[in-house]
């Protein structure tokens, strides 16, 4: 497996819409590749024949009566929100203008 | 502080609801001791986020109120009614702020309940408060909450475990006789270790998660935070069993926990000693109280038995690519569109891409960015497999040795973690030293069986609690109590009461030595 570098931590952090410093994008840069070696054994632990566990205890078919259960009120939704508009959450541009 | 305060505080949940019921103490004054207790202490130790007086001195009333009145209503009322407990603060609450210990939530109100607080309110247990932890439950020792760390009760210079530190030092310092936790990948049973206070990891499912802040769906369950093995059956009994709002809830009934605790037995039972989790990389203080654990059990009747888990190694680097793979996405919806904090970027065209990145650059802390980060890298394409399919083949084989294991043995055993309490900052700035605090509580999460951690005793070289864990296979909760409760016996009556009783009062001058002066093993 590759190692991370620097390239790839500022490419991931636009991925997690987390902005980074150029200090911050070394110092992550640093750390995430001492811990994706340090994991690198898992992918020798188990062969082909070994099956994915996704979750520990499945249950299936989990589903409910179709009837309407507790809902929120459009004012309970957004006793959160930075900012709300006319019974909606209100955002900047959703596209550049540029 | 009154003298009959400071003696009601150090009584178990169970001796209060007794004291209650009998009604030599009202509920009003057993949730004034604890919100006296808090304002003593909580300068010094930092447990709680946000302290609700008011409404836990309300509900404490009702319950007073309903039992003076007598007749049906005082019948009906949960055995626990008045009885105060704490919540972490990843666990929502009307009426309260959720935080996760983040900076993203600050002054958030959440909507609605959680299930394990419906419950709580249901039972009439009046909520003190939110418990600190790390930032999203990212963490070992509550240093990455945006809210300052947590100081363990027994040396406030160090951790009090993570990430809940704040419900585990509540309970250590006497601020609260229950809490609740949530345990990831050790979150309630390390805390409980290195505070010298009981925690446990229900079996997957086995409580709902509904209203718990997730980070790693697959891997989150919320469990109980005590003094005393049976306070956790009796907590375990209120929060647990089947919510249709959680759909990994188990459909089961569940057991008669308290029954466990109470008639605790090892007698012909079989314990497994986990070859993986000992010895090698364990503080010597840490591997004696755990081999004096296991002399008890066997004086005991317990036939003490070693397994091997040979996958076990791998469990660690499994985990840490699982965990902040589900945790990348669970955390997504913090964004500053629908809740929580909003960062407009300072130069530029102002989109909504940009100020979620400016929003999750300035609310989230350095290790919720580390994980995020690597579990964009493992979940991204091209490494999907290496990483994060190779991770669950693991979760696979991790499920198979702890099959294997529990053919031979009704009960696992092992330290709870390998170290006593670090100093506050020591591992700060070397991630990887403070992920191994993990190694022994993980893999239960990965197979999704119940474990629980209780105080061993003081290590020999430093005066500071070890853990001793337990581990039973799914759905076997009741197992951890009926074993947890007789070694807690034994060790008490070894200590010659209960081991926080060592543990410095915090209220005089000379409370940060008192750790010190008060150690010399557990023999």
């Amino acid at each position: 497996m590759a190692a991370i570098n620097r390239d790839d931590v500022a490419h991931l952090a636009r991925l997690a819409h987390i902005e980074m410093s150029a200090e911050e994008l070394d110092r992550m840069a640093g750390e995430l590749a001492v811990i994706v070696e340090s994991v690198k054994s898992v992918s020798e632990a188990a062969g082909d024949d070994v099956p994915a566990t996704s979750h520990p205890i499945p249950l299936t078919n989990v589903f409910r009566e179709d009837v309407v259960g507790h809902t929120f009120t459009a004012e309970q939704s957004l006793s959160g929100a930075p900012d709300a508009y006319e019974g909606r959450f209100k955002v900047p541009a959703i596209l550049d203008e540029d | 502080m009154t003298e009959t305060n400071s003696e009601l505080v150090r009584l178990s949940a169970a001796a209060l609801a007794a004291k209650l019921a009998a009604r030599e103490v009202t509920a009003v004054e057993v949730v004034q001791a604890h919100l006296d207790r808090i304002a003593a202490v909580d300068g010094k130790v930092n447990a709680f986020l946000h302290v609700n007086a008011e409404q836990a001195l309300a509900v404490a009333a009702e319950v007073d109120a309903i039992r003076a009145a007598g007749g049906a209503e005082a019948e009906a009322l949960h055995e626990l009614a008045g009885v105060p407990v704490a919540v972490k603060d990843l666990i929502v609450t009307i009426g309260q702020p959720t935080t996760a210990g983040s900076k993203i939530l600050e002054g958030w109100h959440s909507p609605y309940d959680a299930t394990v607080v419906e419950r709580l309110r249901a039972a009439k247990m009046p909520i003190l408060g939110k418990t600190n932890l790390d930032e999203f439950a990212m963490g070992s020792s509550t240093e990455h909450s945006a809210y300052g760390p947590t100081r363990n009760p027994w040396d406030l210079d160090r951790i009090p475990g993570g990430s809940g530190g704040g419900s585990a030092a509540a309970v250590a310092a006497f601020e609260a006789p229950l809490a609740l936790g949530t345990d990831t990948g050790g979150s309630i049973r390390q805390p409980g270790a290195v505070t010298g206070t009981v925690g446990v990891k229900p079996t997957y499912g086995g409580v709902s998660r509904y209203g718990a802040i997730a980070m790693a769906s697959s891997l989150d369950q919320i469990g109980p935070v005590t003094r005393t093995v049976l306070d956790s059956a009796l907590l375990h009994q209120v929060i647990g069993g089947h919510d249709p709002r959680d759909s990994t809830s188990l459909p089961d009934p569940l057991e008669d926990l308290v029954a466990a605790a109470r008639t605790g037995n090892v007698e012909g039972m079989r314990i497994g000693i986990i070859k993986e989790l000992h010895g090698e990389g364990y503080q010597a203080g840490v591997e004696n109280r755990f081999n004096e654990a296991l002399e008890l059990l066997k004086g005991a009747g317990a036939e003490i038995v070693e397994v091997s888990c040979p996958n076990f190694k791998y469990a660690l680097g499994a985990y840490y690519l699982i965990m902040p793979s589900e945790a990348s996405s669970n955390l997504a919806k913090f964004d500053g569109v629908r809740f929580g904090l909003r960062v407009l970027p300072e130069e530029g065209p102002m989109t909504i891409e940009r100020v979620m990145g400016a929003t999750r650059a300035a609310g989230f802390g350095d290790e919720v960015k580390r994980r995020i980060i690597l579990g964009t890298y493992a979940l991204s394409a091209g490494y999907y497999d290496a990483y994060y399919g190779s991770a669950q083949k693991v979760r696979t084989l991790i499920q198979r040795d702890f099959d294997a294991a529990f053919e031979q043995a009704d009960v696992l055993i092992s330290p709870t973690a390998p170290t006593t309490a670090f100093k506050l900052g020591e591992k700060l700035d070397d991630p990887l030293a403070m992920y191994l605090n993990d190694v022994a509580t993980i893999p239960a999460n990965m197979a999704g069986v119940p474990g629980l951690s209780l105080p061993g005793g003081l290590a020999d070289e430093d005066g500071l609690p070890v853990g001793v864990q337990l581990l039973a296979p799914a759905r076997q909760d009741a197992r951890l109590y009926r074993v947890g409760a007789v070694l807690e016996s034994l060790l008490e009556e070894q200590w010659g009461g209960p081991l926080l009783a060592k543990a410095p009062s915090l209220t005089d001058a000379s409370s940060a030595a008192g750790a010190a002066l008060s150690h010399g093993g557990s023999h």
